[in-house]
């Protein structure tokens, strides 16, 4: 009786340390956006919300978060097509060497981000292109497509090769199939895709750092906010960070996963 | 619409295997042609190269007189209907109906009203905002079917239409499909390995073996008057007697079996010569009780091994009396008493006789039946 209610009590710490593991860093980022003093750091001194008014009404930090919204939204689209456009090509077709077409698709998620930073750096100096959000969002797009393409890659099967011929069989030109019967069949994953995209994009800090010159993304601008020192606003700002990536979650959960569990 | 396709000398390779040999087959305006066979028998393949989604190494195919070899399975007046149906998931029935219609730029209303129109014919009106995933196998299938008659095609390709159905749907399912293609009058051409559904539904049927035609005709011909060994075992259960062609005067040939030697009235000389190998084929239902009218020939006598009653007869087990190592499957009355043991006549019509070139390959009739 005692042994199991123990082994009970353990499993239940267990449980309870490795959560506090992964979440604590988290929950005391976002207590300390409240602190009611100069410092994030305890004692608590008490909620308030004046850190998050400086915040939305420090319009470096509004710009940053305009300017992190449009390369996250912008790279994850433009790799969902890519994506898209290359696992349809290697699902559907015979074309040479497609394993290693799709191992070389696949390749850059092995590479760190910094690698891939300084060679997307060395490459645009070499053609003289000068850094803005958009070559952020070209190293946004190099890192998610890869992503993008084995998420789409894995979700077409035989059965939707079928429904191709059949449409085509109908009358259907080529990119009539893709536009009218792959793409909206294959939704869920696509999705699924564009919102992860969007997340990592979001989240990414050193290819958005290495890349960007006058206008920057959230994380380099909060990045340039810490240097100066620990602030409950950077806090708070971290916050903000936090809530919209699990929104993106929360939203990729509810539309994408709950549709494809009802089919 | 419908119109005639022509099959000359169609022949496709796949590395070292010959899928289709050398095929050429007529097939009229509105006919319901059925092909039949095992599989691997390169039926499926045929209609691969009908509906233009291979292309024939050597061979042509002519829809309504034009030669189809360069035109794309979208230009061709041809649809499939899948086994899989692959009905897209994401679209209505209606749209579903209406996407042949819509690739060839018909208006929304016109579209829509012409999906409906079909939807009804098939008996599914009132569901045209469902989604596929919301129907049974059986309307799914009509639902294909409507999809694949809305844009009108001269023939249209079914490709074992009715292997994914139930036992007793799919019978249903025949009978809505001949209804169907009387109706709408374009050709059809369906593949099946169900010699059942064949005969139920075809106009003409197309035996296919191994990539060869093995046999064209009526469900009524290929079944009593088949030409092959390889017909008359695919088309139902048949007791094979082999033989050996002795003589022929202007009314009667003599063949002689293991059974004795039989007298058969001369229908169609095949060109038997003295001496040749050559089998009787008969088939289960051909072995009648002595009584009656007509012409009557006998087997000699034989005895039951075993019987089960299948409510329209009885199926039991003979052996002759002349060579008991053969077993021969008869169809009694439903009224007949089978008891092992007993002993009956082995009478029949010597005018369901067939006698076919060749010996089977293996002697057990029983392994025959497909």
């Amino acid at each position: 009786m005692i042994s199991s209610r123990f082994s009970k009590l353990l499993s239940w710490s267990y449980l309870a340390a490795l959560y506090g593991f992964i979440f604590l860093p988290v929950a005391v980022l976002v207590l300390f956006s409240f602190q009611d003093g100069r410092l994030p750091v305890p004692p608590f001194n008490g909620a308030t919300l004046k850190w998050y008014g400086e915040v939305f009404s420090d319009s470096r930090l509004m710009s940053a978060l305009t300017n992190s919204l449009m390369v996250a939204i912008g790279s994850a689209t433009v790799a969902c097509v890519l994506g898209f456009c290359a696992a349809y090509g290697l699902a559907r077709f015979v074309l040479p060497a497609s394993r290693l077409q799709r191992g070389l698709l696949i390749a850059p998620m092995t590479v760190s981000y910094l690698i891939i930073a300084l060679g997307l750096l060395t490459t645009f100096n070499w053609l003289g292109v000068s850094l803005s959000l958009w070559t952020v969002g070209i190293g946004h797009v190099v890192i998610n497509l890869p992503l993008c393409f084995a998420i789409i890659y894995a979700s077409m099967g035989d059965h939707q090769k079928n429904i191709e011929r059949a449409a085509r069989d109908l009358g259907a030109a080529e990119w009539q199939v893709m536009t009218q019967v792959s793409a909206p069949m294959l939704m869920p994953s696509i999705l699924a895709a564009f919102f992860l995209s969007v997340t990592f994009s979001w989240d990414e800090f050193i290819i958005a750092f290495l890349l960007s010159r006058f206008d920057v993304t959230l994380p380099v601008e909060i990045w340039s906010m810490l240097r100066s020192g620990l602030n409950p606003k950077t806090n708070a700002v971290g916050s903000v960070v936090f809530l919209v990536s699990v929104a993106l979650l929360l939203i990729l959960e509810l539309i994408v996963f709950r549709r494809t569990a009802k089919k | 619409m419908t119109a005639p396709v022509s099959i000359r000398n169609a022949t496709k390779i796949f590395g070292d295997f010959t899928a289709l040999d050398d095929i050429s087959l007529e097939i009229a305006a509105g006919e319901y042609i059925v092909l039949l066979g095992p599989s691997g028998c390169g039926k499926t393949t045929l209609l691969s190269l009908l509906g233009g989604f291979l292309s024939p190494s050597s061979g042509t195919i002519e829809i309504n007189g034009k030669d189809m070899g360069d035109v794309a399975p979208a230009k061709r007046p041809t649809t499939t209907m899948f086994q899989d149906y692959a009905l897209f998931p994401h679209m209505s029935l209606r749209d579903n109906v209406a996407f042949g219609l819509k690739m060839r730029k018909v208006g929304k209303a016109e579209r829509h009203a012409k999906a409906e129109e079909l939807l009804d014919m098939v008996g599914l009106k009132t569901s045209a905002n469902k989604k596929p995933h919301e129907l049974s196998g059986g309307q799914r299938q009509r639902v294909a079917l409507a999809r694949a008659l809305a844009v009108e095609p001269d023939v249209l390709l079914l490709d074992e239409p009715l292997g994914a159905l139930d036992l007793k749907l799919r019978r249903q399912m025949q009978d809505e499909l001949k209804a169907i293609q009387k109706r709408v009058g374009t050709t059809f051409v369906h593949v099946t390995h169900d010699q059942e559904e064949a005969m139920a539904i075809a106009d003409r049927i197309v035996v296919m073996n191994a990539g060869r035609i093995e046999d064209v005709g009526s469900p009524e011909n290929i079944y009593m008057q088949p030409k092959t060994i390889f017909t008359a075992s695919f088309m139902g259960e048949v007791n094979f007697i082999p033989g050996t062609f002795e003589s022929a005067t202007d009314s009667t040939i003599s063949v002689k079996t293991s059974l004795g030697t039989v007298e058969l009235p001369e229908f169609e000389c095949r060109g038997f010569a003295p001496g040749a190998s050559v089998t009787l084929a008969i088939r289960p239902e051909h072995f009648r009780a002595s009584t009656g009218t007509g012409p009557r020939i006998t087997l000699g006598k034989a005895k039951v091994e075993d019987g089960s009653f299948f409510g329209t007869h009885h199926r039991a087990h003979l052996s002759p009396l002349d060579y008991p190592n053969m077993t021969i499957t008869a169809h009694m009355p439903q009224s007949a008493i089978i008891e092992p043991g007993a002993w009956v006549e082995l009478t029949l019509d010597p005018t369901s006789v067939v006698v076919l070139h060749g010996h089977p390959p293996r002697p057990t009739p029983e392994s025959a039946a497909p």
